[in-house]
């Protein structure tokens, strides 16, 4: 697991950090299979009070499945559930504190708005009185002042998610599941979204648990996340742990663009690994015994990309751009270092220039720090 | 091209409704205008269109709407009427309660299973109508099955066949899957996570089903209510044979009249009034209908 130490992120709200902090949500070894298909296996994964935890992994790696355990949707084959220290695992779902924002939102057609975000206030037996400004508050929040007597269907796509998240909130869960709360918005809304989102679970200082396949959502909302494959949390850390310092080549290539060169571990010097690869040899930081199989791990971003050869032979690599491609902020470039084999490299356009200060088949030669590099030897 | 076909299709259904509808609906609407005569056929006038314009207007005038007035005149008919429309509501009451659990059961089902009782439940469709109504009059008569079998626990007799019971049986029996196979339509297409949604935020799963998926599945519990009542209050073979001469049914007054009484008018103006009464439950289901297929 990935226990290295990066650079200076502060840490202001960390009690994953703190021995003595009691998490919300404890997962104990949860398992659970479908005819047989093993879809969460022997899960561990703590969750603590004001955290937005983000579930990340491809569709069928299970991350809905263990959201749905928690719901109460399903029943774990073996492993406990512990909601304040409490094994939930036999409460039925509408007795569990947890309430869930369904990915299609499950809105009661047949309900206003004003009855849907009522629901559940109402099986929790609050006062007649007290159910109206309670709703209306909701609604204010999520901004659909006034729209409390039209059906779902008479509301836009994002209306209805808004719905779908104050009738989640309404009854105050202890944490709130998001099933791929923004799967079905477009891109300019589910960016502001998200950005709501958090603004939101900060200012009511709920717990979020989130569930989502879109790696950059997860790195935006969440505080902390956990990436999932094949039913098994693989990674739980910061969105900037588990890019800097992904655990495996799996983590590092699911979350964001990754290049990777497979190699052995020739020496190591102090809190440098020289590895020796097919590309040629490469320092980097990281540990590693002399002669294991490792891969190096670079992000295109971090490969500077210089027209003239630079002085400094370490961790240089020489190529021709195969093609590239300009993004207004960024410009990637494939670069061919040897027949069939390609790197990506991007380069921020932090300056205003229409030319083009390179090309498809211009030489190019590659440049990256050791300690912009990771060794994996997963 | 694409258009004249469109054209053409839009036609057909106004065709099939003009031939086999409008045109026999005026037919029975002239008759019920006319009155009875010793001859064959025994009503007059008639319609001779050889005889062109002149003839068509000694027809109209020949025309009257007496036979209504006599259908309000002789309670009987109004005994039979609202007798019918009775019997037809407590069945389609009767159905909603046996057929409502029976979708609700089958929707539940895994989905193998499903296709298996919903073939069940249309199964019976594939024997004679009449054959599965001659064998409850096996059942129900005195010295039948059902005696039989209760005599063997020390109970009955009882005496059910020729009675307004029995009509309710073979009513209920021989419309059951024209109410479980709108209603299984809907409870089949409800959404899951519907459900899930209402236990999530705190519903009890009998709560669950008030609020959720009972209100939802109205449309088809209409639609099944009044596909099954509009037939059965005009209903003549079960009254027939399972009601004895007791049981009042306006199919069995149409029959008579048209056959014992040879008074084709009376019959005719029977059935216009019968199908007047059920125009408003026939746009209700319409309604409904549109509101389970969309």
């Amino acid at each position: 697991m990935a226990s290295r130490q990066i650079g200076a992120i502060r840490s202001t709200f960390a009690p994953w950090e703190d021995p003595a902090a009691k998490p919300l949500v404890r997962f104990e070894g949860v398992s659970k299979a479908f005819a047989d298909t093993p879809a969460v296996k022997g899960v561990d994964l703590e969750i603590y009070e004001r955290e937005f935890f983000a579930l990340l992994g491809p569709s069928g790696c299970g991350k809905t499945t263990l959201m749905r355990l928690l719901a109460g949707f399903e029943s774990p084959d073996a492993g406990r559930m512990l909601l304040e220290g409490r094994d939930i695992g036999a409460d039925p779902p509408h007795r569990r504190p947890v309430h869930m924002m369904f990915q299609a939102y499950a809105l009661f057609p047949h309900l206003s708005v004003a009855q849907n975000v009522a629901f559940g206030l109402r099986r929790q037996g609050v006062a007649k009185a007290e159910i109206g400004p309670r709703v209306e508050e909701m609604l204010a929040m999520v901004k659909l002042e006034g729209l409390g007597k039209r059906r779902p269907d008479q509301l836009s796509g994002g209306q209805r998610q808004r719905v779908a998240l104050a009738r989640a909130l309404a009854p105050r869960p202890r944490i709130l599941l998001l099933d791929e709360p923004m799967a079905a918005l477009d891109r300019k809304l589910r960016e502001e979204t998200q950005f709501e989102l958090m603004a939101l679970q900060q200012r009511l200082g709920m717990t979020f648990m989130i569930v989502t396949h879109d790696q950059d959502e997860a790195m935006v909302v969440a505080d902390r996340i956990a990436v999932m494959r094949a039913g098994e949390i693989v990674q739980v850390g910061r969105p900037a742990e588990v890019y800097e310092a992904p655990a495996d080549r799996y983590v590092a290539g699911f979350i964001g663009d990754v290049n990777l060169f497979e190699g052995r571990v020739a020496a190591t010097e102090g809190p440098l690994i020289r590895l020796v690869t097919e590309d040629g040899a490469f320092d980097a930081e990281g540990s590693g015994a002399v002669g294991e199989r490792a891969w190096l791990a670079v992000r295109p971003e971090k490969i500077a990309v210089h027209a003239e050869p630079p002085a400094d032979p370490r961790n240089r690599l020489a190529g021709t751009i195969l093609d590239y491609g300009y993004l207004g902020d960024w410009t990637t470039y494939v670069v061919e270092i040897a027949p069939g084999r390609t790197v990506r490299a991007a380069r921020a356009n932090a300056t205003r220039t229409v030319e083009r200060p390179l090309g498809c088949d211009d030489p190019v030669w590659l440049t990256f720090a050791p300690s912009s590099a990771v060794v994996l030897t997963r | 091209m694409k258009r004249s076909r469109s054209g053409l299709a839009a036609i057909l259904p106004f065709l099939w409704l003009a031939v086999f509808f409008a045109f026999p609906f005026l037919l029975v609407g002239k008759l019920s205008l006319s009155h009875t005569v010793l001859a064959i056929p025994p009503y007059a006038p008639q319609l001779h269109l050889s005889q062109g314009l002149p003839g068509f207007r000694t027809f109209l005038a020949g025309l009257s709407g007496e036979t209504y007035a006599r259908l309000t005149q002789d309670r009987l008919y109004l005994d039979a009427y609202l007798s019918s429309l009775r019997i037809a509501g407590l069945a389609a009451g009767l159905l909603l309660l046996i057929g409502y659990p029976i979708a609700y059961g089958i929707a539940r089902c895994p989905p193998k299973a499903r296709q298996a009782l919903v073939m069940a439940v249309i199964l019976p469709f594939w024997t004679s109508f009449l054959i599965r109504i001659y064998a409850w009059i096996a059942i129900l008569k005195p010295a039948g099955v059902l005696n039989a079998a209760l005599g063997l626990v020390g109970l009955g007799p009882v005496e059910i066949l020729n009675t307004e019971t029995a009509v309710l049986i073979g009513l209920v029996y021989a419309y059951l899957p024209f109410m479980v196979l709108p209603l299984y339509a809907v409870l089949d297409r409800e959404d899951e996570s519907l459900i899930e949604a209402a236990q999530d935020l705190g519903a009890t799963p009998l709560s669950a089903f008030w609020r959720v998926t009972f209100p939802l599945s109205l449309p088809g519990a209409a639609a099944g209510a009044l596909l099954c009542f509009i037939p059965m209050a005009g209903e003549f073979v079960i009254p027939d044979l399972l009601g004895g001469s007791e049981t009042l049914m306006l199919g069995r007054v149409i029959w008579t009249e048209f056959f014992a009484n040879r008074d084709w008018p009376a019959a005719s103006a029977v059935a216009i009034v019968l199908l007047a009464t059920l125009v408003v439950p026939i746009v209700l289901f319409e309604r409904e209908q549109a509101k389970v297929l969309s």
